[in-house]
């Protein structure tokens, strides 16, 4: 079992008569790299501010190294942070600000230069130092921004959605870099983002949040997977809602636009004849046969795009409606609208939503 | 266009001669001391009275203990209100405005009556005594134009996410109001700073009414009793306001840019 570095205990923050954080549990381990994702207004950055202590809890505790902080100003928990809006210190040069931390903290002259050339070089900014932050783009300043937050060597590194501000390609690059930085360094990592490819493709964990509970705590691969409760699985990637009626409980068989599909699982607490929903990912199903998946359900072609390397379509299932993508082949023509097709499915790939 | 550009442009020369004509007049004049030719003897005279060298020294060193004070009373207040009561500030600009329309007259005789011989805080019993109260008096005359000024600085700035990246580095208030938020707005501090200097070199209300030896009473009192110093003095006056106008706009341009735009 690994060591717990940062634990949030039970913490609640209300401003007023709203309650934005509620019931937060969290056990975070050393070097590890964990996301707070939701939508905007979930909580993630209030419990994230929580943690860095510019906001202090109504209940609950802060523990960083087993040391508890939670009345602890923020310039004494020996955290880096990086913000959405860069920050850097606009009459300070880059390694000003690199090293304004170090400088703070009274470390000799030559050994933070030292440091700042080699957060420098880190970031890969060898020759940026006396330029002023202006200078910079976007993405070149959310690097200072990283390089200034990780030259104390704090024990702990926040980031507040340090990417929303780039473009796109700017991103992609960016989130890779913090990523191997991070694991170069090992350094505790808390990261908030309302983007799901972000969260999905840089976290060790993800932590779920709505209406400021965690909804669910996992591996990017169990969260897109085994989403446990309706809004992470409609949250975090494409979803496929099927509404069907239980006809056999105990089997778990489930008829859904006259199929009958048996989830060969118990379906608790339901009886037969209720409506039950269950989802599929797009990637989960396939028009026509395919190996692996014992399941179909016949359909109706209604829209077919063509969007280069993947053909997106879409089936109309009774009332439901199934997106699905299929990779362009250019000897197969593509489906036809109006056309019947079965959808085919592993039936244990069908999620059960609560 | 072209007629609205001519009219455009009668306009303004109405407008300087309105304003530089009696400028002229006053440096001509200034200029005729000596009978017959145009010669600087008014200004040699004016600037070689120790009278005019003691209180221009001394308007210019309470000029500066003002702009102390103002920065000192102005930048923390301007800047907490930024960050941390931002529904308090409607009431602090009234305050600040306060000045501009109580009159200084009703001021310093509510400092006479407040901080007389007689009172718990007797300021006016010593002459060191009244220099600080008219600093502070001073301070209270600049403070409209001191906030602004500074306000608007900070306006430029993100405070709030600037004072929080300061903090999570370490750093305590007095660095963060030291190296990080005066800094980024000392322009615009500068600017109060200059409009502080031009306000108090000239005042004469405060200075004449508190007995300080101050510019403005001796340039009253020449004013009363000579007949081209006066108007060598009134040169020499806007000649510093004029520079001091001119200090604004020159270290404007060297104002830290925002990097906190993201593109």
């Amino acid at each position: 079992m690994a060591e717990t570095f940062l634990s949030i205990q039970n913490v609640r923050k209300a401003f007023g008569a709203t309650t934005v954080v509620q019931d937060f549990d969290l056990d975070v381990e050393r070097g590890e790299f964990v996301s707070f994702l939701g939508p905007s207004g979930c909580g993630k950055t209030t419990m994230l501010r929580i943690v860095a202590g510019f906001e202090e809890p109504s209940a609950g505790m802060v523990m960083i190294g087993g040391k508890d902080v939670t009345n602890l100003k923020p310039n004494q928990r020996d955290i880096g942070m990086v913000f959405q809006a860069y920050a850097l210190f606009p009459n300070l040069t880059v390694a000003q600000n690199i090293g304004f931390g170090l400088k703070v903290a009274g470390v000799p002259r030559a050994e933070s230069d030292a440091r700042v050339a080699e957060m420098l070089s880190i970031i890969k900014l060898p020759e940026f130092g006396d330029r002023y932050p202006y200078q910079l783009s976007g993405g070149q300043q959310q690097r200072v921004a990283l390089a200034r937050a990780l030259a104390p060597k704090p024990k702990l590194l926040l980031l507040d959605e340090p990417l929303s501000a780039l473009d796109a390609k700017v991103r992609v690059s960016l989130r890779e870099e913090i990523r191997l930085i991070q694991k170069k360094l090992g350094i505790t990592t808390i990261f908030v983002t309302h983007d799901q490819e972000e969260a999905l493709s840089m976290s060790d964990r993800i932590v779920v949040m709505y209406g400021g509970k965690a909804e669910q705590v996992g591996t990017p691969f169990e969260i897109y997977n085994k989403p446990a409760t309706r809004f992470v699985a409609s949250f975090v990637g494409t979803l496929n809602i099927l509404e069907g009626t239980v006809s056999d409980p105990a089997s778990g068989t489930v008829s859904i636009n006259g199929s009958e599909i048996a989830l060969k699982r118990a379906l608790d607490g339901k009886a037969a004849g209720d409506e039950i929903s269950l989802a599929l990912r797009p990637e989960a199903i396939s028009v026509g046969n395919h190996p692996g998946r014992d399941s179909s359900i016949a359909g109706e072609i209604s829209d077919v795009s063509f969007l280069g390397s993947v053909i997106r379509v879409r089936v109309g299932v009774g009332k439901n409606a199934v997106s699905l993508d299929t990779f362009n082949s250019p000897s197969t023509p593509p489906p036809v609208v109006g056309e019947t097709a079965n959808i085919t499915f592993a039936a244990s790939d069908l999620l059960v939503l609560q | 266009m072209r007629a609205s550009r001519i009219w455009a442009w009668v306009t303004f020369g109405l407008g300087a001669t309105f304003f530089f004509l009696p400028l002229i007049a006053t440096f001509e004049f200034s200029l005729r001391m000596k009978r017959g030719v145009y010669s600087f003897e008014a200004y040699r005279s004016v600037i070689g009275d120790t009278r005019f060298q003691e209180t221009f020294a001394y308007s210019v060193t309470v000029a500066v203990m003002t702009i102390l004070l103002g920065v000192l009373l102005v930048v923390p207040t301007a800047y907490w209100i930024r960050l941390r009561m931002p529904h308090l500030r409607p009431v602090v600009e009234f305050v600040t405005l306060l000045p501009l329309i109580i009159p200084a007259i009703v001021i310093v005789f509510g400092y006479i009556r407040m901080y007389g011989s007689s009172s718990p805080l007797p300021f006016l019993a010593t002459r060191r005594g009244t220099d600080v109260l008219l600093v502070i008096g001073y301070a209270t005359l600049a403070l409209p134009y001191m906030y602004r000024a500074v306000d608007t600085g900070l306006r430029t700035i993100d405070v709030r996410t600037l004072t929080e990246a300061a903090q999570i580095l370490g750093a305590g208030w007095a660095t963060i109001i030291g190296r990080i938020i005066l800094p980024n707005v000392l322009i615009a501090v500068l600017s109060g700073a200059f409009l502080t200097f031009a306000i108090v070199i000239g005042e004469f209300t405060m200075a004449s009414l508190l007995n300080a030896p101050a510019f403005g009473p001796y340039m009253q009192n020449i004013g009363a009793n000579r007949a081209y110093e006066p108007a060598a003095l009134a040169i020499i006056a806007f000649v510093i306001t004029w520079a001091c106008m001119g200090g604004i706009q020159i270290l404007a341009r060297f104002a830290p840019r925002s990097a906190n735009r993201p593109n």
